[in-house]
């Protein structure tokens, strides 16, 4: 677990309603060197999106209020999150959904359950291809 | 036949030779050998150099010559010739009936020598000479014994004489008979050459020489015919031929009308004066009697035939009769029984050693049955009489219900000969009846219960539809159910597994080796839970239709060389040889991409953790003949005993499904090919034996259809 020292560390934004899971990812993510807040619906997701305007974002699709799709949709719709990479996380397995996460804008699909280790190696991933383009 | 008697010897004196000759006389029973005799006699006794004895015929003043010596016979003849009126010294001896001298040459008398002729009347005198003896002497005196000689010869003469006369009298006569007699007689030599012909063998036989040229063409054959049956009658009787008639049938012509007349020839044959052999034929006209006896004998013919046809139409009839099962009985106008066929005596025919009461049922079908003939013949003029008896069978009583038909025959003139009647037992008929009243009355409750059936049936497919739907319903909701609970068993388990993962990760910070092992534990159960879980899914997914086919063209190389690349990990900690071979030509392939890889690799997975040393090879081939492709892994892993090779394609089925068995995986892989390749339209084999190895094969064809 290296993290540069010269950079600031990425901001993770993680959406779940499942508080359990949510931490754990958090915890691990902040273990693994990145800054973490946490959203526990759509709606409370977009508030802090606009807000925080973090780095990333891991979205579970099924949540109260305003559903993941929903919620990925209108980041995608505002400039201002526009550019924000949107990792969908989603205990379906049922074809079809990773096609409509897509459809919503998702840049990434990782279907639960999803190994902290392994959800991690995604954002750096995700992370690493995005890293020169990113503003600010 | 007279034959001459021998002459008396020189030595005899004139009293032996007169009682001689007067012998000889007496013997005699014709004119001439008893005027040869004489002239004989003469000749030697009397001196006479030429002598001749002459006779008158009965009619006309005609003299016959009937012996001479010395005389040729044209001097006799001449001398049998009476010249018309008078100056035949001959004729006036006659008449004077004196022997009277002729000294010189007078005509006819023939000339000898310087001598004269003596003429002397035949027979005593005063009685009409029958003759007269005529000598040549030297002198004018009448020897004495000449004088004796006429005298004795004289009665003799006179006797024969007009006998003689009165057969050639009798020839014509005869003549006249013959020519009566309608039948052709007719003498003739032995080739047939008629001699003799009376008219009507004339008439078939002799064409004068006017005859017209038909004629003379008929008679030819006739001759002809008529010789060559003369000659087979000579000849076909040999040794027999002396005696009696010989019969043959001759065909002949009639000249004058040409027709065929059949004649039967008797002929027999004769020895005529002169010792020659004729024949005497006699014709009979068999033509009638041969057409009769022609006729008889086709007529005989006729009857025979036609006899033996009768007999043997009897015999067909009796036949036909005892052979038809229906009783028959032939009845006479007056109603009395002529015969019947067996199956009527039964009825009809008091038996023999019968019961009494079999005797008074038979007694009992008689009465009815004579009733029911009473009715014909009452009837009218109908001709034929239909209706129904009840008989009682003899023999058992039963009733017989039978339906008789009487028909009249009837004669040439219309007269009734007889009365023909059949019976037709109607038991069977009538019990037929029944039965099919039954039987019907049976289809139309059958029908009745066959609606309400139908009725039912109605129902219950309205309500097997219903629960069909339901059903359907239920599994969507069973479907929807288990997805579900796949997602609630994944958010946990989400967590269970993160956790556990961290911990081991050292988030928290160290473990002691102990911490570390238990972790282990849960951390692979938890694996072994997904896998469960998602193997459910998929089983469900499959089962409640929600796993479509995505057909796409690719190709079976890089396929394997993905799945080799997703497993390299496992391969890559086995001690294995994985290899891949490719057969030739392997064509690109129509299916669903995905899963086939998921097969393949559920195979591969499988060889890999059943296999702890050896090899394992993935084989693609593709066999044109059946347009399949088959993707084979084999191991040399533990084999499978054939006895549980069908069992673990079942669901949750491991060979060894104890809970301590030795080898992880959910029993739900081989489950889940088996319906993948079943959706490809294909299927999945296995080839083992324990200790042997296995391979799987999965064969699907080239170009999937869709469902």
């Amino acid at each position: 677990m290296t993290t540069s020292s010269t950079t600031p560390k990425p901001l993770v934004l993680v959406v779940d309603d499942y508080q359990d899971a949510r931490e754990m990812y958090a915890e691990y993510l902040e273990f693994s060197g990145f800054r973490v807040a946490e959203a526990k619906n759509g709606q409370e997701a977009l508030d802090k999106a606009f807000e925080l305007r973090p780095d990333i974002i891991l979205m579970d699709l099924s949540l109260p209020i305003i559903d993941g799709w929903e919620a990925t949709r209108r980041l995608k719709n505002d400039d201002r999150t526009r550019t924000i990479p949107v990792v969908a996380l989603t205990g379906h397995a049922m074809t079809g959904q990773s096609d409509e996460a897509k459809g919503a804008g998702c840049d990434s699909f990782v279907t639960k359950p999803c190994l902290p280790d392994a959800l991690v190696d995604e954002v750096r991933r995700i992370l690493a291809t995005r890293g020169g383009s990113r503003p600010g | 036949m007279p034959s001459p008697v021998p002459l008396p010897t020189p030595p005899l004196t004139t009293a032996e030779s007169r009682l001689a000759l007067a012998e000889q006389l007496l013997a005699c029973d014709a004119a001439r050998p008893c005027a040869e005799a004489v002239v004989e006699w003469l000749a030697h006794h009397a001196g006479a150099g030429a002598c001749a004895c002459l006779v008158r015929e009965e009619h006309g003043e005609q003299l016959r010559c009937l012996a001479s010596r010395g005389l040729s016979e044209a001097q006799c003849a001449a001398l049998a010739l009476v010249p018309e009126g008078d100056g035949h010294p001959l004729v006036e001896v006659l008449a004077l009936a004196a022997p009277r001298y002729f000294p010189g040459p007078r005509p006819p008398l023939p000339v000898l020598g310087t001598g004269g002729w003596f003429a002397v009347p035949l027979g005593r005198p005063g009685v009409p000479p029958v003759g007269l003896l005529l000598l040549s002497t030297s002198g004018a005196a009448l020897p004495k014994e000449v004088a004796w000689v006429a005298a004795r010869v004289g009665p003799v003469l006179a006797r024969l004489v007009p006998a003689e006369s009165r057969e050639v009298a009798g020839r014509g006569l005869l003549r006249r008979i013959i020519d009566a007699v309608a039948d052709p007689v007719l003498l003739t030599d032995q080739a047939g050459r008629p001699r003799i012909a009376n008219t009507r063998a004339e008439a078939l036989l002799v064409a004068g020489p006017d005859a017209s040229e038909g004629r003379r063409r008929a008679v030819e054959l006739n001759q002809h015919v008529f010789a060559r049956a003369l000659a087979s009658a000579s000849s076909a009787d040999g040794p027999a031929r002396s005696t009696g008639f010989r019969r043959r049938e001759v065909p002949l012509v009639d000249p004058a009308e040409g027709m065929d007349l059949l004649f039967e020839l008797l002929s027999t044959q004769v020895v005529e004066p002169d010792g020659q052999v004729a024949v005497v034929s006699v014709l009979r006209n068999v033509t009638d009697l041969g057409r009769a006896t022609q006729a008889l004998g086709e007529s005989y013919r006729r009857l025979r035939a036609t006899e033996r046809e009768a007999r043997s139409e009897r015999h067909r009839l009796d036949r036909v009769l005892d052979s038809v099962a229906d009783p028959i009985i032939l009845s006479d106008p007056s109603g009395g029984t002529v015969m019947m066929n067996d199956p009527a005596e039964k009825l009809f025919a008091l038996p023999l050693d019968g019961s009494q009461a079999a005797r008074s049922r038979v007694h009992s079908n008689d009465a009815t049955f004579s009733s029911f003939l009473a009715n014909l013949m009452d009837g009218g003029g109908s001709l034929r009489w239909r209706g129904q008896l009840s008989l009682v069978d003899p023999a058992t009583g039963a009733t017989l219900p039978m339906e008789a038909v009487a028909s009249k025959v009837l004669g040439d003139n219309g007269e009734l000969t007889g009365i023909v009647t059949l019976f037709h037992d109607r038991t069977e008929a009538l019990e037929k009846a029944r039965l099919l009243e039954r039987v019907k009355d049976v289809s139309s409750q059958l029908e009745a219960r066959v609606q309400v059936a139908t009725a039912e049936l109605a129902e219950q497919n309205e309500k097997l539809r219903r629960q069909a739907i339901q059903l359907e319903q239920a599994s969507a909701a069973k479907s929807q159910f288990l997805a579900n609970m796949s997602h609630e068993f994944r958010t946990p388990l989400n967590a269970i597994l993160g956790y556990t993962n961290m911990l081991l990760q050292g988030v928290s910070g160290e473990l002691t080796p102990s911490q570390k092992r238990n972790l282990t534990r849960i951390d692979s159960n938890g694996r072994h839970l997904l896998e469960v879980i998602n193997e459910i899914l998929d089983i469900t997914r499959i089962e409640a239709g929600r796993m479509p086919l995505h057909l796409s063209d690719f190709a079976i190389p890089e396929l394997l060389q993905e799945v080799m690349a997703e497993l390299d990990p496992i391969i890559a900690r086995s001690k294995l040889a994985v290899s891949t071979e490719l057969g030739a030509r392997l064509p690109a392939v129509h299916s669903d991409r995905q899963k086939v890889k998921q097969v393949v690799l559920n195979l591969l997975s499988n060889a890999l953790k059943f296999t702890h040393e050896g090899s394992v090879t993935v084989r693609a081939e593709y066999v044109p003949a059946t347009s399949t492709l088959t993707i084979a892994v084999t191991d040399t892993g533990i084999g499978i005993d054939p006895a549980h090779q069908e069992k673990i394609f079942e669901d949750f089925q491991q060979v060894d499904s104890s809970p301590t068995r030795a080898y992880g995986g959910t029993g739900l892989g081989l489950s889940i090919c088996r319906r993948l390749a079943t959706m490809l339209g294909g299927r999945v084999t296995l080839q083992s034996a324990p200790g042997q190895g296995s391979t799987f094969t999965l064969h699907f064809p080239r170009r999937a259809r869709r469902a």
